[in-house]
């Protein structure tokens, strides 16, 4: 399958089932176009006839322009098949070991974000902190259900999972200890809404977490319109500061700041420049998922801007990047030549089947977005998995079970999308969420343009150094 | 050139030599690294 389009100025040609990426000229953009429905007589003669006053657009030119496209269909680089179904429910059929885990170690928050899918912290049911005894059972139900994985993942999550500090401590150094018996590495994350991101809590996260979420929206008006505290006061004045000194300490690195845009600010792009401007490197943002009904859920006419959006985000990024003052924005960092092989483009996630979450009291979901709906409860970390039905129906989310997925030139970049929110969605674990689908189709056309930019501008320069 | 190619991974060659699970789990799969390729690197 071939995608073409047209970003920033460049011709870009995605063959997504090899994961090829070309930078083209007019001539071989639209050559390309033709190259599968018609003879190289008929697109010799469309081509020039549209070129006709271009005379270096020749029928030599088409021909060699021809000779390459068949040289890198041989190569596999274009046009290429998929061929890759089978191995997706293979690959599932044996890879039943678990490698992360989100602990809610906070069912309680400190704020009372409106568009919370937790509903303030609490799911839906009691407050609650997990104790040092449920979490440790966690670790050591992973520990044991992790095979020879030796990279084992582990989220602080909540809820405020700083309303539970004591207990992340111990079990990070429990975690420490389990880790040197048997032969493990454990990676740590910690998202906080940073009212209680004190020196203490930062000297322990810099030492510990491998990565870090800093949860704020952008501008202050942004901000303080949902992510209020419990008394309905903005918390951006409060944390704003807290996180600059966070992300210092890290060196910028191993942190996002992370927030969610809403139907109240369709002009995102802002709202991440301004946590640009901020000082912070790394950053996200997420569109809401919630409820139609909601005033703040985006709506299906929000699209057109939100696409604008992230066109006008890339190329500020690119002129600010080149400029020597870039960002890293999460949707856009894309690994072309050392990101992730077939098998985990066609998996995905690992959704109720390498990764759970884990209730205050040790009952284990298929991840953090299930937690609450009692139909989802897998099992606990005493008893291990009971709904081995549930378990298996997970295992078949993948690309290939979503019909819609089956065209998407996408789809080797989201593995079918976010099965939480295809099921909030259409009510069906296989289904998709088409809002998201066409926000992160534009965000790979968007990261890949990046990549396209950034290679020319080292070609450029290349050719500059030769010519001196 | 009228066409250029960018240096990306064969995802068609990944099928003989990927699989060992050990890279980070994802929530995303744009941006994930292969593990294995950053520790040859």
């Amino acid at each position: 399958m071939v995608h073409q389009y047209k970003n920033n100025g460049y011709n870009i040609v995605l063959d997504a089932n090899s994961g090829s990426v070309h930078v083209v000229d007019d001539v071989a953009y639209d050559i390309i176009a033709l190259y599968e429905d018609h003879t190289p007589q008929e697109i010799t003669a469309a081509i020039l006839e549209k070129y006709a006053d271009q005379p270096d657009v020749t029928e030599t030119e088409i021909q060699e322009t021809l000779r390459d496209i068949e040289q890198l269909k041989k190569d596999g680089r274009l046009f290429s098949e998929d061929t890759y179904e089978n191995l997706a429910w293979d690959f599932k059929n044996r890879s039943t070991v678990i490698k992360a885990l989100c602990l809610h170690i906070a069912h309680d928050c400190n704020l009372a974000c409106k568009y919370c899918f937790a509903g303030k912290g609490e799911y839906c049911g009691d407050k609650a902190l997990m104790s040092f005894e449920v979490g440790k059972q966690a670790l050591d139900f992973l520990i044991a259900n992790s095979g020879t994985r030796h990279n084992l993942e582990v989220d602080f999550f909540g809820g405020e999972p700083l309303m539970n500090f004591d207990v992340v401590k111990q079990l990070v150094a429990y975690a420490r200890e389990q880790e040197k018996i048997h032969n493990k590495n454990f990676r740590f994350t910690l998202t906080t809404n940073g009212v209680l991101l004190t020196d203490e809590v930062m000297e322990f996260a810099n030492k510990e977490m491998y990565n870090v979420v800093l949860s704020l929206d952008g501008r202050k008006e942004t901000n303080d319109r949902l992510r209020v505290t419990r008394n309905g006061k903005g918390s951006y004045d409060m944390i704003v500061p807290r996180f600059q000194k966070m992300a210092e300490l890290r060196h910028q690195e191993g942190y996002y700041v992370r927030g969610t845009y809403t139907h109240y600010n369709t002009d995102f792009a802002k709202d991440i420049l301004h946590i640009a401007d901020l000082g912070f490197k790394q950053l996200a943002m997420e569109p809401v998922v919630a409820d139609p009904k909601e005033d703040y859920a985006l709506k299906e006419e929000d699209l057109p801007v939100l696409l604008e959006q992230y066109d006008i985000l890339a190329q500020e990024m690119l002129r600010r990047s080149r400029k020597g003052n870039g960002f890293t924005f999460f949707h856009y960092m894309i690994d072309l030549a050392g990101g992730p092989c077939i098998y985990k483009r066609i998996s995905g996630c690992g959704v109720g089947t390498e990764y759970m979450a884990v209730t205050p009291w040790g009952d284990l979901y298929p991840c953090h977005q299930f937690v609450g709906n009692e139909k989802f409860k897998l099992g606990d970390v005493f008893h291990g998995i009971q709904n081995t039905e549930l378990r298996d129906e997970f295992k078949l989310c993948n690309v290939y079970a979503r019909k819609e997925c089956h065209d998407c030139f996408a789809k080797m970049f989201c593995s079918g999308g976010c099965t939480a929110n295809a099921y909030h969605a259409t009510g069906s674990l296989t289904g998709t969420y088409q809002l998201g689908c066409d926000l992160h189709r534009k965000r790979i056309e968007c990261a890949i343009m990046l990549k396209v930019a950034e290679a020319m501008d080292q070609e450029s320069n290349t050719n500059e150094e030769h010519s001196l | 050139k009228r066409i250029q190619t960018l240096d990306t991974r064969n995802l068609a060659q990944s099928v003989n030599h990927g699989g060992c699970g050990e890279c980070q789990t994802s929530c995303g799969i744009a941006n994930q690294q292969c593990e294995q390729m950053k520790e040859n690197q």
